[in-house]
């Protein structure tokens, strides 16, 4: 098994005094708390320092750990020493507090396994649920769609010890689904106690960012760039939409920022969202000399004020 | 261990509503948490008493994570209520940016 080197997780010297720890051990704590931490392995990182966190905040199991010596790398290939453990009592408690801590085999050997309360026999009692986002296009979600989705999960085992299991599973994903609704699957959360039932799992559905698409409920917006001749005269344009291209009539005098909305074609349902097609008028650039005269002769036949509505004549 | 299987879940509402009972055995915690959590407004349940609350499905998520906060970072129930409004604050503003 890999050696730890707890200070190096809290990012604390070994020298550190039990208050400098705790408040290493906040600030890395809150920067990582899954629950809040936008970085990318908040969740390895968290448990990381949780278990560090439970040797370095308490004075017996440091000392026993400062004992090992200071010579050991992160990573190192580690046996506890044959005389590990003489001379401290750690108190006989369970490592952690609830049945979410699981701890590495490096911890274990050391200070033993933590123990989930719920391993007594005689014990009967459904499982937690669990929770997880689910990432997926919104594509999937006019279609309906399968994905996989890995899960880190405790569970306890039948002799009451916590272990990390690496779940994949695979999800059917319903046509018409939208962000924030949640996918419950039966009995696939924490595996219940005694003849408990196991409990559920709870995917909240999220919409991966798409370059042109914005989702608001199940009303599905796209910002369409027109030439100015298209928007002035009229046209007949090609449209992504997330079911396929269409194609899509543009009156003539559109402005900018005009919305044209495509009643039903947002995300299918009973009663389907729409799709706003929001119009942007996009300028050819006067790069070459055809351009800018163009440009002046629209300058010198149009009579054009755009900020008529502002009053500076 | 790998599943294979494609399972098929069931699509929870935002209108769906869990009871007192449910969150608490969703959750593991006890009837006087989901109080608390009520007196602080972390929650805001529908119905007039514990027996009659009915909690919206999104109020799983928010119990749990209030619990881990308190768990896990020392804060009490006031500091963990501030907590989930601070990121439901950055949510709507992560929304909100991506509009423009």
């Amino acid at each position: 098994m890999e050696y730890k080197d707890y200070y190096k997780i809290m990012g604390v010297d070994r020298k550190a005094t039990q208050k400098e720890i705790k408040r290493a051990y906040r600030k890395l704590a809150r920067k990582y708390h899954p629950d809040v931490s936008k970085e990318a392995d908040a969740e390895l990182k968290f448990k990381e320092l949780g278990e560090a966190n439970e040797v370095l905040k308490d004075a017996e199991k440091r000392a026993a750990y400062d004992q090992l010596g200071a010579d050991w790398k992160a990573r190192q290939d580690f046996h506890p020493p044959p005389d590990w453990g003489t001379g401290f009592e750690f108190h006989g408690a369970p490592p952690g507090g609830g049945n979410e801590h699981d701890f590495s085999d490096f911890f274990e050997s050391l200070f033993g396994q933590a123990r989930s309360p719920g391993g007594n026999r005689g014990f009967h009692m459904q499982g937690e649920d669990h929770h997880a986002r689910i990432l997926i296009d919104l594509e999937d979600s006019f279609n309906g769609a399968s994905r996989s989705i890995s899960l880190q999960m405790p569970e306890v085992t039948a002799d009451g010890h916590v272990v990390t299991r690496k779940r994949t599973l695979k999800v059917r994903i319903p046509k018409g689904i939208r962000q924030g609704q949640q996918i419950r699957l039966a009995g696939q959360g924490a595996t219940g106690m005694g003849s408990g039932k196991a409990g559920d799992l709870y995917l909240e559905v999220e919409f991966r960012p798409h370059h042109a698409y914005r989702v608001e409920g199940a009303d599905v917006y796209l910002e369409l760039p027109l030439a100015p001749w298209e928007a002035a005269l009229g046209a007949s344009v090609k449209v992504p939409t997330p079911a396929g291209a269409i194609d899509l009539k543009i009156p003539a005098n559109s402005q900018a920022g005009k919305k044209l909305r495509l009643k039903g074609r947002g995300i299918p349902a009973k009663s389907p969202g729409d799709l706003y097609v929001v119009l942007q008028i996009a300028l050819p650039p006067a790069n070459n000399d055809k351009a800018r005269a163009i440009y002046k002769r629209m300058q010198e036949e149009l009579e054009f004020d755009p900020r008529a509505t502002l009053e500076v004549a | 261990m790998t599943t294979y299987k494609t399972l098929t879940g069931q699509v929870m509402e935002e209108h769906d509503v869990v009871s007192t009972a449910d969150l608490c055995r969703s959750c593991s915690v006890a009837v006087e948490t989901v109080t608390l959590l009520v007196e602080e407004g972390i929650l805001d349940p529908a119905g007039g008493d514990v027996e009659h609350w009915q909690f919206t499905v999104a109020s799983l998520r928010r119990v749990k994570t209030a619990v881990h906060l308190q768990r896990d970072l020392g804060v009490n129930l006031a500091g963990a209520a501030l907590v989930l409004e601070l990121l439901d604050r950055i949510a709507e503003l992560e929304r909100m940016r991506q509009r423009i």
